[in-house]
């Protein structure tokens, strides 16, 4: 099926149903950039519909107009059937349409039922709605599954649960339409699929959900029907049952895309990186890595899965020496690397031969305002290569820059450009040719396509294993266990602050990283 | 025994009479800084609505038109404050201390305008100040012992603004904790995304924040050109706005316990008024400045040990900008 035929398809409303919502000729720019191009979206009653896109592709931009927290600059939308005016978020509220964004908007130092009533009051004094709000939570548990004891301080909630206060806060307003964005980003295996289930009991009561997100596997677990986005654009408006994950990704991108690349068997060689027995602590005193030990070798990937918040973030930074250890012992190649001298630590590492692609890269990876061909060197800033004497050396700086830009597919491949004037996916390219250029023996990867387009992770996926195959230690950390499952040659899984153990990627299922992820099951 | 209890309630009586402004101040910040907006200007909007108060007073003669024209004064300045911070996103702190310095200029010049007086407002008459009220049973209850002496010379005679500082309190605590504006006001604080998302604007809530906050600061600033006072000189507030500012930190951004640092601080304030001259035994008189400095120290140390982790609101001084 073409995806112009699939558009033809979507203008008659589905079988003696109505549209929920039509958004038509919607158009949308910021500043130069155009973020939605006569995008058509129609969404029909009682239907968990997905909205699949790469990053930038405009799918939030197109919910953002939905839900009111932004303006279209042309275009039309009907909320059943009727033409609507939709200034501020409180418009659509009242119109039935809710919004769960993807970072939560929920106060954290309040309470479940205070969460609830915010904007929602119903008097001058809390007391009016209070009672009211707590008898209408307690229905709205009952009715959809939704239990919550409306006194927890959101804070102490997990993210499963501080999801569900946001589907409350919707349903509590007389949302009949629900548009989730990105929801599973943050949860195991096992609280995404108590939400899409929760998701068709929503619809078996007649509730529209929009889903939008950028991992197939659920579009194609829970959809009725999905509309592809590409570039600001709608490309493509397809039934779920017609369609597969192979087509999609094809649509997202405009090409052909080869999921989960094969590689061969890892042929690990000698120890590179040794840690023994690790405690971390946060900024806070409070231990985040609670003894942890572990090898990565020459010539293999290991992969550290778990739920982000578990301790990852920390032993990654102080595998790369920017935070300090409490205890236990970290050995590169043979050389004890300590838990002292904070601060030297990241420098001595780096002529050791270590490479890391920092979690954050907008905090660690990159500095925004730099040039990429300055970007390019960073850490490796005093190495002599880039020196004229006892100054910087700019045109061979830029001359390097050019090549791995080249070399490593960043677009536009001009050294020049500002950091921040690259999108996410290029961004990280260019930190990865920084990192992997300087030849490092431990390559440290921090959630390596967080924020990255298809095309970019395919790209660095393969960096990846090349890297791999040439005989380097390579450990990444990330929360995608897709990711995890197509890298790693083995995987451990975290979860608070332990390796809660160790599974080979060929016989581990989803399932069981999922409980092992929860901190539920141990390894088989 | 009778010279002890006098001691007490003298020290007592200046306690509270220093601390009105500071509560009031500090009530004000609470407002500003709930809403997520960094008040550093507490200090420029109560020597502007001192000023305006000394000088409507003084001209005409009555005291409440002169809280009036300070209510208008510092409403005023907040408003400029929202301006700059709400509307154009600006510095919280750039715009609050360009306050400060304009108010602690703009004050003296208008005085030497006006009242041909070097950066002060003429001596204000009895009747054009705030006077000490008696409250009812003063005089019947003094002689019962204790409570009587207690009653009389340090809740009653006082001036009726430091009985408006004393009602503000719970009222603050009411508005904060028990009603739906106290509720957006908290919340707006923390996470203004989610008070935009959830149908409410968010400029609206924060001005009404600093137009409360100017409310409050007007009253601290009559109070110390109209009552404590009479009249307006240069730099009258002498830093309360920025102690109470450390007052409201040190009580968490809580009413109650923000209440509770002014009165320490004020007694720290009264303690040195009454040790300045005093020999102390085996060092003999200390030097007024060092005694002076005893509140300011006072702060000082409790600020950077002893308050503990006090976790500001989180949005605050971060402008409100939507994402793309």
């Amino acid at each position: 099926m073409t995806a112009a035929l699939a558009l033809d398809s979507a203008i008659a409303p589905p079988q003696g149903g109505r549209w929920a919502i039509e958004a038509i000729g919607i158009d949308k720019w910021f500043g130069p950039v155009h973020a939605n191009r006569d995008v058509t979206l129609r969404v029909a009653k009682g239907s968990i519909h997905g909205i699949v896109g790469e990053n930038g592709a405009g799918k939030s931009t197109l919910m953002n107009i939905l839900y009111g927290y932004h303006r279209a600059d042309r275009g039309e939308i009907l909320i059943d059937g009727k033409a609507a005016d939709i200034h501020r978020p409180s418009d659509a509220l009242a119109l039935g349409v809710g919004m769960v964004h993807q970072h939560f908007m929920l106060v954290e130092p309040f309470t479940i039922l205070e969460n609830v009533l915010l904007g929602a009051e119903g008097g001058t004094l809390l007391a009016e709605g209070r009672d009211k709000a707590r008898a209408e939570l307690e229905r709205l548990g009952r009715d959809y599954g939704l239990e919550v004891d409306p006194d927890a301080l959101v804070e102490d909630l997990p993210v499963g649960i501080q999801q569900r206060v946001e589907i409350l806060k919707a349903l509590y307003r007389g949302a009949e339409t629900l548009i989730l964005d990105e929801p599973t980003g943050v949860l195991t295996p096992q609280e995404a699929d108590r939400l899409f289930q929760f998701l068709r009991v929503l619809r078996d009561q007649g509730k529209t959900v929009i889903l939008i997100t950028h991992k197939l596997r659920e579009i194609m677990d829970v959809t009725d029907r999905v509309t592809v986005m590409r570039r600001g654009a709608v490309v493509a408006d397809l039934p779920t049952q017609n369609t597969s994950k192979e087509e999609l990704a094809e649509l997202m991108v405009g090409r052909k895309v080869k999921l989960g690349g094969d590689k061969a068997r890892a042929a690990p060689g000698a120890v590179v990186l040794e840690v023994e027995d690790l405690h971390v602590n946060d900024e806070q005193g409070k231990p985040r890595v609670r003894g942890v030990t572990f090898n990565v070798r020459a010539g293999e990937i290991v992969g550290i899965a778990g739920v982000s918040g578990n301790g990852q973030t920390e032993l990654l930074e102080a595998l790369g020496g920017i935070r300090p250890a409490a205890s236990g012992r970290i050995r590169l190649k043979g050389n004890e690397v300590g838990t002292r001298r904070p601060g030297l630590t990241a420098r001595i590492l780096r002529r050791l031969g270590l490479g890391h692609v920092p979690e954050d890269r907008h905090r660690m990876g990159l500095v925004a305002g730099f040039a990429a061909y300055e970007n390019a060197i960073l850490g490796h800033q005093d190495e002599a290569q880039y020196h004229r004497g006892w100054l910087l050396d700019r045109a061979r700086m830029v001359d390097y820059c050019g090549e791995w830009m080249k070399g490593y597919d960043v677009r536009p491949d001009n050294p020049l450009l500002e950091a921040l004037s690259f999108s996410g996916g290029n961004q990280q390219k260019l930190v990865v040719a920084r990192e992997m250029e300087h030849a490092p023996d431990l390559l440290l990867v921090g959630q390596p396509t967080r924020g990255v387009d298809i095309g970019a992770i395919e790209f660095i996926h393969k960096r990846l294993i090349a890297m791999r195959d040439a005989g380097k230690a390579v450990l990444v950390v990330s929360v995608e266990l897709d990711e995890i499952m197509a890298l790693s040659d083995r995987i451990l899984v975290m979860f608070d602050g332990r390796i809660i153990g160790e599974v080979s990627p060929e016989t581990a299922t989803e399932r069981q990283l999922g409980l092992m992820m929860a901190g539920i099951a141990e390894a088989a | 025994m009778e010279d002890t209890l006098l001691l007490i309630a003298t020290m007592a009586s200046a306690t509270l009479r220093v601390a009105t402004p500071l509560v009031l101040a500090a009530l004000a910040g609470l407002f500003a800084e709930r809403s997520g907006i960094v008040d550093i200007g507490l200090e420029g909007k109560m020597l502007g609505a001192a000023f305006a108060a000394a000088a409507t007073a003084a001209v005409t003669g009555s005291a409440w038109l002169g809280l009036l024209a300070a209510l208008a004064a510092s409403t005023a300045l907040s408003l400029i404050h929202g301006f700059a911070s709400i509307t154009h996103h600006g510095n919280q702190v750039v715009s609050g201390m360009a306050l400060n310095i304009m108010v602690a200029g703009l004050c003296p010049v208008l005085a030497n305008a006006w009242f041909r007086q070097s950066g002060q407002t003429p001596m204000l008459a009895q009747q054009a100040r705030f006077g000490p009220i008696e409250l009812p049973f003063a005089q019947a209850v003094a002689k019962v012992p204790v409570l009587g002496p207690l009653y009389a010379q340090v809740i009653s005679g006082h001036n009726i603004l430091v009985y408006a500082a004393a009602v503000a309190v719970p009222l603050v605590a009411f508005v904060v904790y028990r009603t739906s504006f106290g509720l957006r006001l908290r919340a707006v604080g923390e996470n203004p995304e989610a008070v935009d998302t959830a149908g409410v604007s968010v400029s609206r809530l924060r001005y009404r924040a600093l137009i409360l906050a100017g409310l409050l600061c007007g009253v601290a600033g009559a109070y110390l050109s109209t009552a404590h006072n009479a009249g307006f000189i240069r730099d009258m507030t002498a830093g309360k706005g920025y102690l109470a500012l450390a007052a409201l930190i040190f009580g968490k951004w809580k009413p109650v316990p923000t209440l509770l640092a002014c009165l320490l601080f004020a007694f720290a304030d009264a303690v040195q008024i009454r040790l300045q001259g005093v020999p102390v035994p085996g060092i003999g008189a200390i030097p007024v400045q060092l005694i002076q400095a005893l509140p300011y120290v006072l702060t000082v140390l409790l600020l950077a040990g002893f308050v503990g982790k006090s976790v500001a609101p989180k949005a605050s001084g971060i402008p409100y900008l939507k994402e793309r």
